[in-house]
């Protein structure tokens, strides 16, 4: 188990003219033992990054180290890290065991410690009674298994995940979600886990990194991300429906943005009133989008209440507590 | 496709009757006539169907030559397709080699005029050895390999047709793959063995099918570079039957033709079902 840390860390494609920036100077510290998740929309950068952690892509500037080691000009396999891919990439020739004992063997590890570290991570992961099993004999989540059994028998200083979830279905998906936290809490490796899915990022974190367009917008825990987003993307990215951001509702100065989530307004007699467009049903939610003047709104009311009806004029207040302020211009948070 | 059309299924029933008519008619007339004694063959117009009683004696004198029944003198077959045989295993598993590796090069590293030396490569696709024959002899004989097996086989073995196929289908290995290998500590060669080599299996085995029957057939090849009788490969040989001797012992003829033919088709039918595997489906 090591601490993580990216110095300025940048990443350039091409050069010349040609050159695009894909990710601009990222700074953090991950501590030792630690889950983080970077999420952002797709091209935002954030397997990009983690691939420069694995070392398959080259570091064009700044600096990773992984404990004390600066490692950017080692290969992967010397970086003590172990990867689980999108698509599993499991070698389609080999047996379960195979593959999870191919880099172990590569490594000069003996015999029967190979053998005893791929039982134990088999029992770990209930992959025991399938270990003479070809990949292609297994199901999609038994693959995603074998991945994950495949980085773990190699005893990494950190673990690297790249959407590993997003080829399950839906059920299987927050199964497994679950199964990696708990792994997580047995092995206590330092983690570095990239998804577009922002349910995931929320439960799967202890520290999130949310990215956009090779920027590195927020670094907190899923709670400062969701309090305290720190610019008008965060708050637009995470939390679904995402956070309204208004120009001019009552109270905003010129230049400045206010936010409030959906569910931080509340039907009242007095308010804001607002205009019913459509009105969703969630099963234990409704969703009413509305406009506030000429700005769209969304507005999260309870199942129990009743619903507006489209096109009535209705009132909402917000939580006085709950507003967000941002600067109009850069999106930054104004606090 | 479920159709009901008498007809249609009639013409191509007949279309595929023929077809096989075609193929397997001067098979059978081959075997037929090695099974009856020259005379025979001489005699009768046209040539019966019915095999004769000659086969064991036609087929002895063909495999290990000796004097026939009219007199003339053949050479053996047997060290002629020892010959050929050598000749065609060292071509096919040369080609699949240097095919493998060279695509292996082009698909997976980095070097200074990649695509150029790809391009190269597939433009000798243009090139066969009856076009390059005139050089390639002149260089052959230069190099003291006439009348050798280096010779008959070295100037064959580079291929163009195989390190594309390769090429394609290392195109489709997923990359993920590469870079678990990556970061399971794989190196190039490693990776090589380990992965790429038994997922192209089923290709190795259909190219080899194909490299196999070529560098049996080779007959212009040997021609230029063989002038010792020791060294002429069995295709040479069943020339050399007929044009060797005044009076042509046909049953001799067809017998060397029929065993001639055995070895490929052995090949085919052994390998057969990989070889159909390796042209339709890929493992992955």
């Amino acid at each position: 188990m090591s601490s993580l840390s990216f110095r300025n860390v940048v990443k350039r494609y091409g050069t010349g003219k040609q050159q695009l920036q894909v990710i601009h100077g990222v700074n953090a510290e991950i501590a030792q033992g630690e889950f983080v998740v970077i999420v952002g929309p797709s091209g935002c950068g954030k397997s990009t990054l983690l691939r420069m952690v694995a070392g398959l892509e080259e570091i064009t500037g700044g600096e990773i180290a992984i404990g004390n080691r600066v490692v950017n000009a080692l290969e992967p396999a010397e970086r003590d890290i172990a990867m689980v891919f999108q698509n599993y990439a499991l070698y389609p020739h080999m047996s379960v065991f195979d593959n999870m004992a191919y880099g172990l063997k590569i490594k000069k590890v003996p015999a029967d410690e190979i053998r005893a570290r791929v039982d134990k991570a088999a029992k770990i992961l209930e992959l025991s009674h399938l270990l003479e099993r070809k990949p292609r004999q297994l199901s999609g989540g038994q693959r995603q298994r074998v991945a994950m059994g495949r980085a773990i028998v190699r005893q990494p200083q950190v673990f690297l995940f790249d959407e590993p979830l997003s080829n399950l279905d839906a059920k299987l998906r927050a199964q497994t979600r679950i199964e990696i936290q708990k792994l997580h809490r047995e092995l206590g490796i330092t983690s570095l886990f990239v998804t577009h899915d922002q349910v995931e990022a929320m439960t799967l974190a202890q520290r999130m990194i949310v990215m956009n367009a090779g920027v590195m917008e927020q670094f907190g825990t899923p709670e400062e991300v969701y309090h305290r987003p720190a610019s008008t993307f965060v708050a637009g990215f995470i939390g679904s429906p995402p956070m309204n951001l208004l120009k001019s509702a009552p109270g905003t100065r010129a230049g400045q943005l206010m936010g409030i989530r959906p569910e931080h307004l509340d039907l009242s007699s007095s308010g804001w009133a607002v205009d019913v467009d459509t009105v969703e049903l969630l099963g234990a939610e409704r969703l009413v989008y509305a406009r506030l003047g000429d700005e769209p709104l969304i507005v999260r009311i309870d199942e129990g209440q009743a619903a507006p009806a489209v096109g009535a004029r209705i009132h909402v207040t917000p939580r006085a507590d709950r507003l967000h302020w941002f600067d109009a211009t850069s999106g930054k948070r104004i606090d | 496709m479920i159709e009901r059309r008498p007809v249609a299924t009639f013409i191509s029933h007949l279309v595929l009757i023929l077809g096989v008519a075609v193929v397997a008619f001067p098979l059978l007339l081959a075997f037929v006539a090695s099974t009856q004694s020259a005379q025979e063959i001489a005699q009768s117009r046209p040539l019966s169907l019915v095999p004769g009683s000659n086969f064991f004696e036609t087929y002895r004198i063909a495999l290990f030559g000796g004097e026939s029944s009219m007199g003339s003198k053949y050479p053996p077959a047997l060290p002629m397709m020892g010959i050929s045989l050598v000749s065609a295993l060292v071509i096919a598993i040369g080609k699949i080699i240097i095919s493998l590796l060279s695509a292996f090069a082009i698909v997976y590293f980095r070097f200074p005029l990649r695509t150029l030396v790809f391009w190269m490569i597939f433009v000798t696709l243009m090139l066969p050895v009856e076009v390059r024959i005139g050089p390639t002899y002149e260089v052959v004989s230069d190099l003291g390999m006439l009348n050798s097996y280096a010779g008959l086989t070295v100037p064959l073995i580079a291929s163009a047709t195989a390190t594309f196929l390769f090429r394609q289908f290392f195109l489709t290995v997923p990359d993920e793959l590469v870079e678990a290998a990556r970061v399971d500590g794989a190196g190039p060669m490693r990776f090589f063995f380990d992965v790429l080599l038994p997922l192209s299996r089923t290709s190795i085995a259909a190219l080899f099918v194909i490299q196999f029957i070529y560098g049996w057939n080779q007959y212009l090849w040997p021609l230029l570079v063989t002038t010792n009788e020791d060294m002429y490969p069995i295709v040479l040989g069943i020339k050399r039957l007929i044009a060797g001797e005044a009076y042509t012992e046909w049953n001799v003829v067809m017998a060397t033709a029929i065993l001639a033919l055995l070895p490929p088709a052995i090949v085919v039918i052994l390998m057969q079902k990989w070889f159909v595997k390796g042209l339709v489906d890929t493992e992955k």
